[in-house]
């Protein structure tokens, strides 16, 4: 056996079927056994790759909304807009824009990478804005009071009140993303879902099916549960007050 | 260019192919939203009445949201097998947690002074709840409802590659459609996409009690429930 799992770890990515492995041969319930010895050559590429899809498009999308909502905070006729656009632009469907954008990025990271983006920008704009004008006006005197000026206000008053809620728009943005990255396989070839389509494609291999289902829900399950954390170390003040 | 322009004949020359696969898309669609509202409202309804599971009604749309369609799908695979249950599984656990939640909401936040009130004229819970709270949380509940229904329609493409039928069969069959037909039912499926948030939206108005009308509201409707938004195909 561990002559197969050096030979798995060096050589080429081919999924080792190993020939006195009964549960792979009859396609059982999940073969961990199989499992973990495409481990390193299957399974935790895809795994790497779906984290730097969904963090690239996360970073992107997140400087584009805070941009957008930095601006919307100090022109409040730019909130209607924007929401507008962010809103249909959410509302399409990410197969239909995957697909439409083929003919013109071609299949590929990009391809993949734009609806990504695009899928976050709603959420994000709308909790950073919400956000920063849910301060409360007495704050907001106190902080002129003291003699703050408009950069010190936001920088040291608006946008850490304002971190709660742009977490809670950052979590549910994430877990988008992780689930739209699956369903980008179809056009990119990126990411877990490929395993996914793959074996829809092949063999209909039941532990491909579990072991990169399972790993996207255990990616997204991790993921938002690490962003709460983190909320909760970066604002110890609002877990004080009621949790919603 | 010229593809866009190939999809565009190839969806009017295919018609009656897009509408007999729009109608499946359709039907699934529905089925999935009518057993996550038959199940999601009455409970989201009675938490919010007795102001208790906010713990339940939350975390189920938080834990909800984070599911992946695909990977369920893809999990549920060898338990399920390629059939339409398979589908209808998942496209219900991705409506249920912003009906229930938006539900919970909806009647949890009535004011209870209203509710008050309609105790001391000597109102029945039942009348409570069908007379006072439920008109007056119908609006939120809709909007959860159209919510899941944006998200359904969308994901229910997935059914093309799981066996359930519905534009996903031309969607993913390039081989035999071509880059024209998989974006002709591209087209098709934003329109349908666009054309559930209209329909729902309408709906979501036409429930709204007159006196709600009126009020101009505190919060632009798309900042009242950022945390329900849920991914969608």
């Amino acid at each position: 056996m561990s002559g197969a799992a050096v030979a798995a770890a060096s050589g080429p990515v081919i999924p080792h079927y190993g020939t006195s492995d009964s549960c792979v041969l009859h396609n059982g319930a999940f073969c961990w056994h199989w499992f973990a010895q495409n481990w390193g050559s299957l399974f935790q590429p895809k795994l790497i790759q779906h984290v730097e899809l969904t963090v690239i498009a996360l970073v992107i999308g997140f400087a584009i909304s805070f941009v957008l909502a930095l601006a919307a905070h100090r022109r409040r006729w730019l909130a209607p807009p924007v929401t507008f656009v962010t809103s249909l632009l959410y509302t399409i469907p990410s197969l239909a824009a995957f697909e439409i954008l083929v003919p013109i990025t071609g299949l590929g990271s990009l391809t993949i990478e734009i609806p990504l983006i695009s899928y976050t920008l709603l959420v994000l704009f709308t909790n950073t804005l919400a956000g920063l004008s849910g301060v409360s006006a007495e704050v907001r005197d106190a902080a002129t009071g003291i003699g703050l000026t408009r950069r010190q206000m936001l920088t040291r008053v608006e946008l850490p009140l304002a971190l709660p809620t742009i977490v809670a728009g950052i979590r549910v943005a994430t877990v988008t993303i992780i689930s739209l990255a699956t369903v980008a396989a179809y056009v990119g070839n990126e990411g877990l879902g490929q395993l996914i389509f793959d074996a829809l494609h092949s063999n209909d291999f039941n532990t491909q099916f579990l072991g990169a289902g399972g790993l996207a829900i255990l990616l997204a399950l991790v993921a938002d549960g690490f962003l709460v954390l983190t909320q909760r170390q970066l604002t110890p003040w609002a877990t004080a007050r009621r949790p919603v | 260019m010229s593809a866009f322009s190939a999809a565009f004949t190839f969806v009017i020359h295919n018609g009656h192919l897009l509408l007999t696969k729009t109608e499946t898309h359709l039907a699934i669609s529905f089925e999935a939203i009518l057993i996550s509202v038959v199940l999601g409202v009455p409970l989201g309804v009675v938490l919010g009445h007795i102001h208790k599971g906010s713990f339940l009604a939350i975390n189920v749309s938080n834990v909800g949201r984070a599911l992946p369609s695909l990977a369920l799908l893809s999990v549920l695979l060898p338990v399920v097998g390629i059939s339409r249950t398979n589908v209808i599984i998942t496209l219900v656990v991705l409506a249920f947690p912003p009906v229930l939640t938006n539900s919970y909401v909806a009647v949890e936040q009535v004011d209870s002074d209203v509710v008050e009130a309609a105790k001391g004229m000597g109102m029945r819970t039942s009348e409570v709840i069908r007379k006072v709270e439920l008109p007056l949380a119908l609006p939120l509940i809709f909007a959860g409802i159209r919510t899941a229904a944006v998200f359904v329609v969308a994901t229910a493409t997935l059914a093309g590659v799981f066996g359930g039928g519905g534009l996903g069969d031309i969607l993913f069959n390039e081989p035999s459609y071509k880059l024209s037909g998989v974006i002709g039912s591209s087209y098709v499926l934003v329109v349908l996409a666009l054309a559930f948030q209209v329909m729902f939206k309408g709906l979501e108005l036409a429930v709204t009690p007159r006196g709600l009308r009126k009020q101009p509201r505190l919060v632009p409707p798309q900042v009242v429930e950022p945390s329900v938004l849920q991914p969608a195909a």
